[in-house]
């Protein structure tokens, strides 16, 4: 017996002792994260993984999604290849963890960005991916239009969520009374508004449009134009870390003003030539706007070829084509009544 | 009258199938009317089951996505690394059924042990490559693989470090007692969910940020703690089961303690307690779905990314239905295979 005690006695406490002891995390990195990213080969880019639309695995087994593109894009910008990417599923609430920790570089999962986020928790936001707001979607034939048509009515949501607190400061400022139904999970709150036990239900827009095509008619169900709330979700990296942070703004700017400019995938060649000195500049046929970023001179049309314009990626996970077919409102750009504007390339 | 009774027997035992139904299902009038509701209400749920199943359930979700739900993201050009180690799997199992049947010549059998501690070692070379295989990293060991892969870790690892936790419980040291005591009701004190999140979201930020402990390491240190702790209370009760006098007599005929405890008491303790053993085993796989919530992209979630593919929006039913049957198999050939062991060894005779 003694034998077998003295080994417990040894590993045991050097398990947990492992476990157990090291310092706090190193705040200042002493090199940039884009060196890092560089040295590495690839970009490691933490994600939520199951959200339609955003981000999910395709049957081919790759990432998909309006935040996978993100990373795609820098990742184009910086190894002129897209796939160069490691993608990390991440949940609520190891997102921030993991970007403080620098267990991912860049975090592209559709979080709002928000002060206390942007200031505690530590992040450095890039800029606004996806205006999202929170809405209501009713019933067509129930004849609700706006948020006074539901006085009495009873209204489904998930509780411990923002939604459920939203709602309830909106319609306390206005002075309906409603019926709140809070359920745990997502999926039971959209059944019971499904039995019609709720005459609305409540959650972001874009969640609203991904659920509302998997009712059994879609088309019998309107979300209402009031906005709830103000949900920008951008994609962050973590603070004090100016060079990476540039990296990551300019990269999605770029799918911005490309758009505005007109350039997309397929007609890229075509821009080659352009006597345009906004275009040259921009596809670095001029200047040295690379140079800034630690990044090649042509590094907009890398993105540009690869991942393709901010209003190609919209269409290609969210427009017409798409199950959710969600009109651009305020993600179009700044020039057709949109919020979607990048500062001058120059 | 005069007849003995033992005469009716065999006529009651050999019912033809219309008596044996009216012997025990409709043998009283309300014993009729409860084998009537039964029937119809299982009727019904089997119908709109199989109607649903044939008809409204597209089961599309699961044809274009299979080989996700098996392997994930695992590079196709690698799939043969995954064969091999099905096969090696499963000629492993084949050779540790025969040694414990006793079918294998004693030299092999003795071997056994280390030969599985080396084909474990090809398995992740396999499985992970490096060193003349293209590297792997685990972020793409997804779906039943990664289910099946920390299921085989966290049960190898719980195993022994349960049963020096059972033996350092029953030390006459006070310092390993209290600590394995100590530990095990601390952890058994814990919620499994909550030992996951310590294991993924606290780790990380109290080791030094050189370490960088990989996420399905992570994951497994924190299933091979939880269940070593419930390992140590089952192989604790089959230590209690051993009588006294086999220690004493082991001793008396100049055993000395490291070979009472591996000859005489760990053998019958062990066997005592299989069915509860793997029963934890069996609770082991079906906790694994919990990595999901920390975003590994088990069978559950690869379930649930597949979920959020745009063709296949709101396909809850059939993903579930289809991953919970795979569950189900590997869960009921592990209850099999225990129910074989026991037989083979003869649980319960002694």
């Amino acid at each position: 017996m003694r034998k077998w005690c003295l080994v417990l006695l040894t590993t045991l406490p050097v398990l947990f002792s492992l476990v157990a002891c090291g310092g706090p995390p190193s705040s200042t990195p002493a090199t940039s994260r884009l060196d890092t990213v560089k040295s590495r080969g690839k970009l490691i880019c933490g994600v939520s993984g199951e959200l339609p639309g955003f981000s999910f695995v395709s049957s081919d087994g790759k990432y998909a999604g309006l935040d996978v593109d993100v990373c795609r894009a820098i990742a184009s910008a910086i190894f002129n290849n897209p796939d160069a990417v490691e993608f990390r599923n991440l949940n609520a609430k190891e997102r921030f963890t993991a970007v403080q920790t620098g267990e991912v570089d860049i975090l592209s999962r559709n979080t709002s960005w928000t002060l206390s986020r942007d200031t505690s928790v530590g992040l450095e936001f890039a800029p606004v991916m996806f205006y999202d707001g929170q809405a209501i979607m009713v019933k067509k034939d129930s004849g609700i239009k706006s948020l006074t048509d539901l006085k009495g009515k009873a209204i489904c949501t998930q509780t411990g969520t923002t939604n459920e607190q939203n709602l309830g400061d909106q319609m306390r400022k206005l002075g309906i009374p409603y019926k709140p139904v809070v359920f745990e999970d997502i999926n039971t709150t959209f059944a019971t508004y499904a039995e019609g036990r709720c005459q609305g239900v409540t959650s972001d827009r874009s969640q609203l449009l991904s659920r509302r095509t998997t009712l059994p008619q879609p088309q019998n169900h309107l979300i209402l134009d009031a906005v709830l709330s103000k949900e920008p979700l951008a994609p962050a990296v973590a603070n004090g870390d100016s060079k990476w942070f540039d990296v990551v703004k300019w990269s999605i700017y770029t799918l911005i003003n490309a758009e505005e400019l007109g350039i997309n995938s397929k007609n890229i060649a075509q821009f080659a030539n352009s006597k345009d000195p906004e275009v040259t500049r921009f596809l670095g046929k001029e200047g040295n706007l690379g140079e800034g970023l630690g990044l090649p001179n042509d590094f907009a049309v890398r993105i540009i070829k690869n991942v393709g314009n901010y209003g190609e990626i919209y269409d290609r996970y969210l427009g017409p084509k798409t199950p959710f077919n969600l009109p651009r409102g305020q993600n179009n750009l700044w020039t057709k009544g949109g919020l979607q504007y990048s500062p001058p390339f120059r | 009258m005069n007849q003995p009774e033992i005469d009716n027997v065999p006529s009651a035992v050999r019912l033809s199938p219309l008596g044996w139904l009216r012997k025990n299902l409709f043998n009283t009038w309300y014993n009729s009317l409860l084998t009537i509701g039964c029937f119809w209400i299982f009727y019904q749920i089997l119908r709109n089951f199989l109607s649903w199943a044939f008809t409204n359930a597209k089961w599309a979700v699961v044809q274009a996505n299979f080989r996700l739900f098996l392997v994930g993201r695992y590079p196709v050009s690698q799939s043969w690394r995954i064969w091999i180690v099905f096969g090696i799997l499963a000629i492993m199992a084949g050779l540790s059924w025969a040694a414990i049947a006793h079918k294998l010549p004693s030299k092999l059998n003795r071997w056994l042990p280390w030969i599985w501690v080396i084909v474990f070692a090809i398995i992740c070379w396999l499985i992970g490559g490096g060193s003349g295989l293209t590297p792997v990293s685990t972020n793409l060991w997804n779906g039943l693989l990664l289910t099946i892969f920390t299921t085989i870790i966290s049960i190898g690892l719980s195993f022994p470090l349960g049963i020096l936790l059972a033996l350092g419980r029953q030390s006459t040291l006070p310092v390993v007692r209290w600590f394995s005591i100590l530990y095990i009701e601390i952890i058994r004190g814990l919620p499994l969910i909550g030992i996951l999140f310590m294991a993924q979201v606290m780790l990380p930020l109290v080791l030094p940020s050189e370490i960088r402990l990989d996420r399905v390491l992570r994951a497994i240190a924190g299933l091979v703690l939880f269940s070593a702790a419930y390992m140590a209370e089952n192989v604790r009760g089959g230590l209690q089961a051993v009588p006294r006098g086999q220690v004493e007599a082991a001793r008396s005929l100049g055993f000395n303690t490291l070979l009472i405890l591996l000859f005489i008491v760990l053998p019958q303790a062990l066997r005592a307690v299989i069915p509860a053993i793997v029963g934890q085993f069996i609770g082991l796989f079906k906790d694994t779905s919990l990595l999901s919530l920390f975003a590994l992209v088990e069978l559950t979630g690869i379930s649930r990314s597949i979920l959020a593919q745009p063709q296949f929006l709101g396909r809850y039913a059939e993903v579930y239905l289809f991953v919970g049957l795979i569950y189900w198999v590997f869960c009921y050939s592990m209850s099999l295979a225990s129910r074989g062991l026991e037989k083979e060894l003869d649980v319960g005779k002694t």
